[in-house]
């Protein structure tokens, strides 16, 4: 199987291989076309709202697979994205209800999931932790904190609302499922391609990959180690929080205890699938949400599958993914195993 | 060879790790232009020596000199602006990335805020043109043949600037053809104004390229003198302390009835491409079977299907008139086969287990280590300690963990499980890849006492002084196949060489 | 560094090794109480009082002691489930999903098998669970195996699954329909299928510490446990040797699933009497905290078992009598794995040198190997 999809340069025999997958993937995206065409066709109402909740469902599993993949490049493996989403959306909301102030909210999360982003690289990189292990603390440690720190009865001061962009809103389908959204959906589209551009097209990026790869190799040249890895994990943290933010501020407007359901482990699964690239995360993500998404739609459909079923679909379809694609996808060679200086 | 000024001198230097010294008060020093050879058996500090001239290690005690001026290096960064480059024995090569990433890693030429790829490419075409590497900028390192890896590792330390390399067991890999590509290579290089520092243990090659050689012992430097009048004994002499036998002292063989046959044997890997290609081999009892060949020519392979831990695609094996084509490793070790692995703490060993559970790990389930499937731990104990006394092997008890032996003990352990038992063919598989003089003078001493008492062996070894030394035929392995089996009289270092490289004798 | 080698007795060396094996996991939990006590004061509490309470509320009266002893045996068992999984380099979080049907399945044949004695029925329902929870654990030990999933993610996968499938057991089919009753639970088990209690102290305790001297005995005593530890620190040694990888990491994880199964059945049978959606939703990741405490072995669960059992079973009476929100136990167990697994900070503090058997590296990537 191919390796990891490095764009930039490749030698005859992966671009040979790669133009096969290509071709396979422009196929498929085409057949995605022509069915929502054909849906629209038939209710455009329901398609557009199915659209617009795929988006919707995807935006915290890009955000987290984003995280992941970052830290992962990088030689750590984060389970905690659980945690780290909960307690930004729990500080998020929080800070939103005392100060009615959502931009600070924002920030809030965000600077909170950098924090255990930290946490971890602290776990991983200095004390050479277990990082399954030190994920584990950071989910728990999260859990036990919203959970006790929460009271009921507390809600949010306002949302963040959908913002339209001009005469691009007002085209058929397209228009209300990507141009009428809330801020932090537009900044994640807008972060995939960065991030992409910066993992393959920068220095950072690629000092970033050959310490996921062959750590000893960059710590050769000078490279260190300890800092890429610290540095990746708590962006990626970040970015977690920020997921959790959307959750509380755009998404549904309050809190609950464990209110992330397994999404941070469902943008483990979106990773691996997306075979540890931006874009490749973005698709599995939608075909995450797409799966979730048509789970309040079959509820309107009157089918008559009992309720539990239609909730385990997207636990059951993260096994399927990982069990058609764990073994044959490379993970950067690294990854996984604490790196000890000279 | 115009030698100049001294380029970099080590004073003194001291360095200790827990429990060893590893470098004691050890004195260097090259001149620009020089080849000096280092030369040490495995663990004698070399590589300690290296490390802290580079960067990787800090000393605890003396003085580093470049180029008349007292440094101290925290970090590779600093032995590089100063000059230094290191080619490390096992490459420290990103594998994905192509070899213009690679090169250009830690040192990276950006444009406009983006890599500069294109102007990398030239960059490593330039200097490989000047200095005749041949590298394909846009490969992927691994994809690259090693020889070509070496090559890019070159070019990687000559891309900043580096006038001091420092070249770690650079043949380990390479035929004897293409080792003496990479000395003609160092010769242009010093003639360039390169001074080069190249570690090795082979006593033949630091007589061949260097103009001076640096002896360490047990982490001392025990002297330096010009390669001029200095012969492998004597240099062999000053690595070990003593007279060293250099050739295994061995009876002429008494080859008796075929043990091992394979016939037509093809191997592939998970792509599908044939890695053993229709290959053939006869083993009798007591002869030695040497297989020389540079690694990646199949070896593993051919061991692998052999000790049933890979599946073979065709062909037929037979071991003892028994046909053991798609066997499971138990059954063929039930067959009386003992393997000696190619990496011994991969294969070989558990390191947490004690050295008693380790001498058991292919037979914990039989008479007497086990009652139906109960364990007998005593009597697993006192096999254990049984064993380390006959084979000498240096531990406090046989109940400490493997992890804490030295590699030479370790292959011991390994050794005296294999050869416990009743055996009629022995696979033995790099057998003294890193280990120290005593230790591989012993092993070699136990392989010919397996010979002399009937048993076949197979011998696997990329050290071809190894298979020269002990074998009764040496095959010659090349691109997935037995290209000739010559009897060891016949068998030259020259046209053992060519055969390995693949030319037709 | 072989020093551990002590060849005669001796108080003095007994007392020095049992400190050793103790003194990282006590001195975690004393830092983990220490900065929970900070954030009750940090939010307004009384950590005495609280603590004091807490400690009321689990060994306060005969009453409490067998409360906390009866919250300890599903925490034997998950942790036992866990050690014995890492013992084999798999890395169960499943143990709430194998609970949960093993509890379910045990409360099938408690209530819908009629007509045996109790001298059967409760033995079968009992194994029935374990069962249950074997296959349930053999899932993501097939899946790992022979597809390469990462067992972390498909068994907190599967744990979800578990959770939704119950529920509808519990909702649907396996409803109780008696008079009166509207919430999700199955019936009642019979009397004969019932395990007792003797005294305050519940017979399912001594089954799940009986559990972890047979997981002892099968590890370090039998030829299987042999091939299971050797898969578990060198899956390529183990081939080497001759041992079935594939198979015996199946046979692992459902091994450890059985354990986590029957801990579902003693709590069907043992204490609720009927399934019930909803119960004890952290016991995948006590069983973690509680299995590293007891440094994965299978004895050393139990203590641990218990100091969380206790903490769990007081907790309630530290919400009710002194206003602290179960959740700050979470926080502090958190940190009780935090400062067990980076043993390295306590060390430090308390100058302790780590024998060269301690060294625990569970978790090499996601790669099979």
């Amino acid at each position: 199987m191919a390796t990891i999809s490095t764009t930039g340069e490749a030698s005859i025999g992966q671009r040979i291989t790669e133009g096969l997958f290509k071709r396979v993937l422009f196929w498929l995206i085409a057949a995605i076309i022509v069915a929502i065409i054909i849906a629209y066709q038939q209710d455009a109402r329901v398609t557009t709202a199915v659209l617009a909740a795929t988006l919707r469902q995807s935006i915290p599993l890009i955000l987290g697979a984003l995280c992941g993949l970052l830290g992962e490049r990088s030689g750590v493996i984060n389970i905690g994205i659980e945690g780290q989403m909960l307690l930004a959306a729990f500080i998020g909301f929080m800070v939103n209800a005392w100060t009615g102030n959502l931009l600070l909210a924002v920030i809030a999360g965000v600077l909170a999931g950098g924090l255990l982003g930290a946490f971890l690289a602290f776990m991983s990189v200095t004390l050479k932790m277990d990082q399954i292990i030190g994920g584990t603390v950071i989910n728990i440690l999260a859990f036990g904190l919203t959970g006790y720190f929460y009271q009921v009865g507390v809600t949010t001061a306002g949302k963040l609302l959908p913002v339209p962009l001009g005469s691009l809103a007002e085209l058929p389908l397209v228009g209300p499922v990507l141009f009428n959204n809330p801020p932090i959906t537009y900044f994640t589209l807008l972060l995939v391609v960065v991030i992409h551009y910066v993992l393959f097209f920068t220095r950072w990026g690629l000092r970033t990959r050959a310490v996921g790869e062959h750590p000893s190799a960059a710590d050769t040249v000078g490279i260190n180690v300890y800092f890429m890895r610290y540095a990746n994990v708590t962006i990626g943290g970040a970015i977690a929080g920020l997921a959790g933010v959307f959750l509380t501020l755009e998404a549904v407007g309050s809190f609950e205890r464990g209110m992330t359901n397994g999404r941070g482990f469902v943008a483990l699964a979106v990773m691996i699938f997306g075979k540890w690239t931006p874009f490749g995360a973005w698709g599995a993500a939608l075909l995450f949400g797409l799966a979730t998404a048509m789970q309040t739609q079959l509820q309107f459909f009157d089918v008559q599958v009992p309720h539990q079923f239609i909730g385990m679909l997207p636990y059951v379809l993260t096994i399927v993914v990982l069990a058609g694609f764990g073994g044959r996808a490379r993970p950067p060679a690294a990854s996984g195993q604490p790196y000890e200086t000279g | 060879m115009g030698k100049g000024r001294i380029v970099l001198e080590a004073r003194k230097l001291t360095k200790r790790f827990p429990g060893v010294l590893a470098n004691d008060r050890v004195d260097l020093l090259i001149h620009q232009g020089e080849i000096l050879g280092l030369l040490g058996e495995n663990g004698a500090g070399k590589s300690t020596l290296m490390n802290m001239l580079y960067g990787l290690y800090r000393p605890d005690d003396g003085e580093i000199w470049i180029k008349g001026e007292k440094v101290t290096l925290h970090n590779p960064r600093d032995a590089i602006d100063r000059g230094v480059g290191m080619v490390h024995q096992h490459f420290q090569l990103v594998p994905v990335m192509t070899v213009a990433e690679n090169v250009m890693l830690g040192a990276e030429v950006i444009r406009n805020g983006r890599l500069d790829r294109r102007e990398a490419r030239r960059q490593v075409r330039e200097l490989s043109q000047k200095y005749h590497l041949q590298v394909d900028p846009t490969a992927v390192v691994e994809e690259l043949p090693v020889g070509t890896q070496q090559r890019v590792e070159i070019i990687k330390a000559l891309y900043r600037h580096a006038d001091i390399l420092i070249l770690d067991e650079p043949t380990a890999v390479l035929t004897p053809q293409e080792a003496n590509e990479l000395f003609q290579i160092m010769r242009e290089l010093t003639q360039q104004g390169v001074s080069i520092i190249f570690i090795t243990h082979k006593l033949k090659e630091v007589l061949a390229v260097a103009d001076r050689v640096s002896v360490m012992r047990r982490g001392q430097m025990v002297g330096s003198i010009p390669t001029q009048g200095a012969t492998e004994a004597s240099l062999a002499e000053m690595m070990v302390g003593r007279k060293v036998i250099l050739q295994v002292e061995k009876a002429e063989a008494q080859p008796a009835e075929v043990v091992l046959q394979v016939e037509d044997l093809t191997v592939t890997d998970q792509r599908g491409h044939r890695i053993v290609k229709g290959l053939n081999l006869e083993v009798r009892a007591g002869e030695i079977v040497g297989v020389a060949g540079v690694q990646g020519n199949g070896q593993r392979e051919l061991v692998e299907v052999l000790t049933g831990l890979r599946p073979m695609e065709n062909g037929r094996i037979t071991i003892a008139n028994q046909v053991i084509s798609h066997s499971s490793p138990r059954k063929i070790t039930e067959s009386g086969v003992a393997h000696i692995p190619e990496d011994r703490e991969k294969h070989g060993l558990v390191m947490a287990y004690s050295i008693a559970d380790n001498m058991v790990l292919n037979r914990y389930y039989q008479f007497p280590y086990a009652h139906s499937f109960v364990l007998d731990q005593e009597a697993i104990d006192a096999q254990g300690s049984r064993l380390v006394a006959e084979y000498d092997v240096r531990t406090p008890s046989a109940l400490t963990p493997a992890r804490n032996l030295s590699g030479g003990n370790k292959q011991k352990v390994i050794v005296a499980r294999e050869f416990s038992r009743p055996v009629k063919l022995l696979i033995a598989n790099q057998p003294t890849r890193g280990i120290d003089v005593g230790s591989i003078e012993f092993i070699h001493r136990q392989i010919v006492a397996q010979r002399d008492s009937g048993v076949a062996v197979l011998l696997v070894s990329a050290e071809l002084d190894e298979v020269l030394g002990l074998a009764d035929r040496v095959a010659v392995m090349f691109d997935g196949r037995i290209v000739k089996v010559l009897p060891i009289a016949e068998a030259t270092r020259e046209k053992v060489g060519l055969l390995m490289a693949g030319s037709e004798t | 560094m072989a020093a551990d080698q002590a060849s005669s007795g001796g108080f003095l060396t007994i007392v020095r090794r049992i400190w050793r094996s103790v003194s990282v996991p006590l001195t975690a939990v004393l830092l983990a109480a220490l900065i929970g006590a900070i954030i009750l004061y940090a939010s307004g509490a009384n950590p005495i009082n609280a603590y004091a309470v807490l400690i009321e509320g689990s060994f306060g009266t005969a009453q409490t002691f067998g409360r906390t002893l009866e919250k300890a045996t599903p925490l034997i068992l998950s942790g036992l489930a866990v050690a014995f999984a890492f013992k084999g380099g798999l890395f169960n979080i499943g143990a709430q999903g194998q609970l949960l049907f093993g509890a379910i399945t045990a409360a099938a044949v408690g209530f819908g098998v009629q007509g045996l004695p109790a001298l059967i029925h409760a033995p079968l329902a009992f194994l029935v669970g374990g069962l249950a929870g074997a296959l349930y654990g053999a899932i993501p030990g097939a899946l790992k195996t022979y597809t390469g999933a990462h067992e972390v993610i498909t068994t907190i996968m599967l744990n979800f699954v578990a959770i939704n499938l119950t529920d509808y057991l519990a909702d649907g089919p396996w409803k109780d329909t008696s008079p009166g009753n509207i919430v999700a639970r199955t019936p009642a088990v019979l009397e004969t299928a019932k395990i007792p209690a003797i005294g305050n102290i519940p017979l399912g305790f001594f089954l799940a510490v009986l559990a972890a001297v047979v997981t002892w005995w099968l590890l370090y005593r039998t030829t299987l446990g042999y091939e299971i530890r050797t898969v578990g620190f060198n899956p390529h040694a183990a081939h080497y040797a001759g041992i079935r990888v594939s198979a015996t990491v199946v046979l692992t994880m459902a091994l450890s699933g059985f354990l986590a199964g029957i801990g579902g059945s003693i709590e069907t049978l043992g204490v609720v009497g009927r399934f019930q959606p909803g119960f004890n939703a952290n016991l995948g990741f006590d069983g973690i905290t509680i299995a590293l405490l007891g440094k994965t072995h299978p004895l050393g669960v139990i203590p641990g078992a218990l100091l969380v059992g206790a903490m769990r079973a007081g907790a309630n009476r530290m919400q009710l009598h002194a206003g602290v929100s179960f959740e700050i136990i979470d926080v502090i167990l958190a940190l009780v794995l935090f400062f067990v697994a980076a043993d390295m900070i306590v060390r430090w503090i308390i100058r302790v040198r780590a024998g060269e058997e301690e060294k625990v590296t569970l978790s090499t990537g996601w790669g099979s190997q």
